[in-house]
């Protein structure tokens, strides 16, 4: 069986992954093996094996002249690498990488551990879009003297910044070591 | 702390006294964390890289488990100690060939280390030996949350923790654990464990990554997605996996020792010999035939002390701890060769030969735990 990668030396290292029923093979040569980075398993990217093996669909027909506006990373080099150049690509490539992003997970989105912050914050959200609600049931209550309150509430919470940006800047709230 | 005595200690998690010790070798588990809106390490400029690494330095320096650490620029370190970290599993490959604007730091018991600058901004890993996973994310996942207040990671509600390979987005996880399975390889039922294993989602690969044909029997299983499953429901789906593969391990040596007992005191005793008597010998072969000493002490044909002796070999015999060791940093590979054979030789001299009088008369109930 020839390489996937060169189709040119005989592989000797066998992929498969199946996630919900799909199946995705691989078979390489150990050269495009240790290129591709088929080593440890702390490092190992499956996108990186897949990366110029077969068509990247869903490259090919998004826009191809897109980038990022904090990195100036492009949609030429996503292409090459299989690689983004900062978080913001994330939302910048997002039409390109949905469809890869699917075929290397198990799901779509996260369901794991959140940073603290990110925790706050969605609980503000969450908390400001109950309050809107009843503020929009107590106006069409006719009830003004609660729609009074809750529009209140919904200021003194909505004007307070964030809990992240709350706190003193990092640099100066983080304990230098002495040494 | 200096290197050279972070290398005098052989890890925490290389002495094989952990649970499950006579299959798992050690479990590891390791996060990727970027900075929000920071150009990636493989994008970054040198100038920005080394802009990062000053932001996170501090940070990580300042873990208390960290008080005592090591903490150094890829670029002060020498080709060879760069090969001793990748051959104790410390830092990966990668990470190795960085240069400038690229750290790492780990703590004198080597359990907890964080590459800065490889592929992510932090790779933030924990080790420990034997079977025990889920103490192993309790210790990665504090330290985890003790860096997430002085930094800012990149972090979206959709797609959870965001990393330079869109493989690793989500959890950022990759949880492993390093597999003694000489069982499954001579019963010759390890292909047919590594493709289901594969078919549910998790790799194995071998010790240094190569394919089925692993040294030393040695095989790491790990998840493969980051995206869809939270860490403990990762971590308990791979530990369910690694359960199964251990007793089925277990069945093999069983069946071994009931059905072909000459055979396995053939193989344990020509690597007795062999170990014992060659001058020359290939990391490969050590590997292989260690391999076959370590089966021995699991089935107690050896005393139970010389389990760390093997243990200690098997690191001690890789290029770069030998030339570490004997401190000629222009050994060929012909003279590591030599040297590995001298120092198998000398530690074994301290063994007495396999008691094969243990063999024909297994235990009736489980392999010794
Ligand atoms: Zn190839
Ligand atoms: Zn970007």
């Amino acid at each position: 069986m020839k390489c996937d990668a060169c189709s040119n030396a005989e592989a000797s290292v066998f992929l498969t992954k199946v996630i919900d029923g799909k199946m995705q093979k691989v078979n390489l040569c150990p050269a495009c093996a240790k290129a591709k980075g088929v080593a440890d398993p702390a490092s190992f990217q499956w996108g990186d094996v897949l990366s110029g093996i077969g068509s990247s669909h869903d490259l090919e027909r998004t826009q191809k002249n897109l980038k990022c506006e904090v990195c100036g990373f492009t949609q030429t080099e996503l292409k090459k690498t299989a690689r983004l150049g900062c978080s913001n690509c994330y939302k910048v490539f997002s039409d390109a990488l949905s469809g890869m992003i699917k075929s290397m997970h198990k799901g779509t989105s996260h369901i794991g551990k959140c940073p603290c912050h990110f925790r706050a914050e969605r609980e503000k959200k969450e908390l400001l879009s109950n309050l809107e609600e009843e503020l929009k049931t107590a106006v069409e209550s006719e009830n003004y003297e609660q729609a009074a309150k809750i529009r209140d509430s919904i200021r003194i919470l909505s004007s307070k910044e964030n809990p992240k940006e709350n706190q003193p800047t990092p640099a100066s709230s983080f304990p230098l070591p002495l040494s | 702390m200096k290197l050279s005595r972070i290398i005098a200690n052989t890890g925490e998690w290389l002495t094989g006294d952990g649970p499950q010790r006579h299959i798992v070798v050690s479990s590891r588990v390791r996060l990727a964390r970027n900075l929000r809106n920071q150009p990636f390490p493989g994008w970054a400029k040198k100038g920005e890289r080394i802009e990062v690494m000053k932001k996170i330095l501090p940070a990580v320096e300042g873990l208390p488990e960290m008080a005592e650490s090591f903490s150094e620029g890829m670029e002060s370190l020498s080709p060879l100690e760069r090969q001793v970290l990748v051959e104790r599993h410390l830092i990966s490959r990668e990470h190795a060939a960085k240069g400038a604007g690229s750290a790492v730091v780990m703590n004198p018991e080597q359990t907890l280390s964080v590459m800065i600058n490889e592929e992510d901004h932090l790779r933030i890993q924990a080790i420990l030996n034997g079977l025990q996973l889920e103490k192993v994310y309790e210790i990665i996942s504090n330290a985890d949350a003790e860096l997430e207040e002085p930094l800012d990671f990149a972090f979206d509600e959709t797609l959870g923790y965001l990393t330079a390979c869109p493989s690793n987005v989500g959890t950022g996880m990759r949880a492993s654990a390093m597999l003694h399975l000489p069982g499954l390889v001579i019963s010759e039922q390890i292909t047919k464990i590594i493709n289901s294993v594969n078919k549910i989602g998790l790799v194995v690969r071998g010790l240094h990554g190569e394919g089925t044909e692993a040294m030393g029997n040695l095989f790491q299983i790990s998840n493969q997605t980051t995206l869809g499953e939270s860490e403990t429901q990762i971590i308990t789906r791979l530990n369910k996996v690694i359960l199964q593969v251990i007793e089925h391990e277990q069945n093999a040596r069983m069946s071994l020792v009931e059905s072909r007992p000459t055979m396995l005191s053939d193989q344990i005793g020509r690597a007795f010999g062999i170990l014992g008597h060659a001058c020359s010998m290939t990391s490969k072969e050590a590997l292989n035939l260690l391999s076959a000493i370590k089966l021995g002490a699991d089935l107690e044909l050896f005393p139970e002390k010389c389990r760390h002796a093997v243990d200690e070999l098997l690191i001690e015999t890789q290029p770069a701890h030998l030339q570490k060791g004997a401190s000629a940093p222009n050994m060929d590979a012909e003279e590591r060769d030599t040297l590995r054979a001298s120092l198998i030789r000398s530690k074994l001299s301290a063994i007495p030969a396999p008691d094969h009088s243990r063999l024909p008369k297994p235990p009736t109930t489980q392999i010794p735990d």
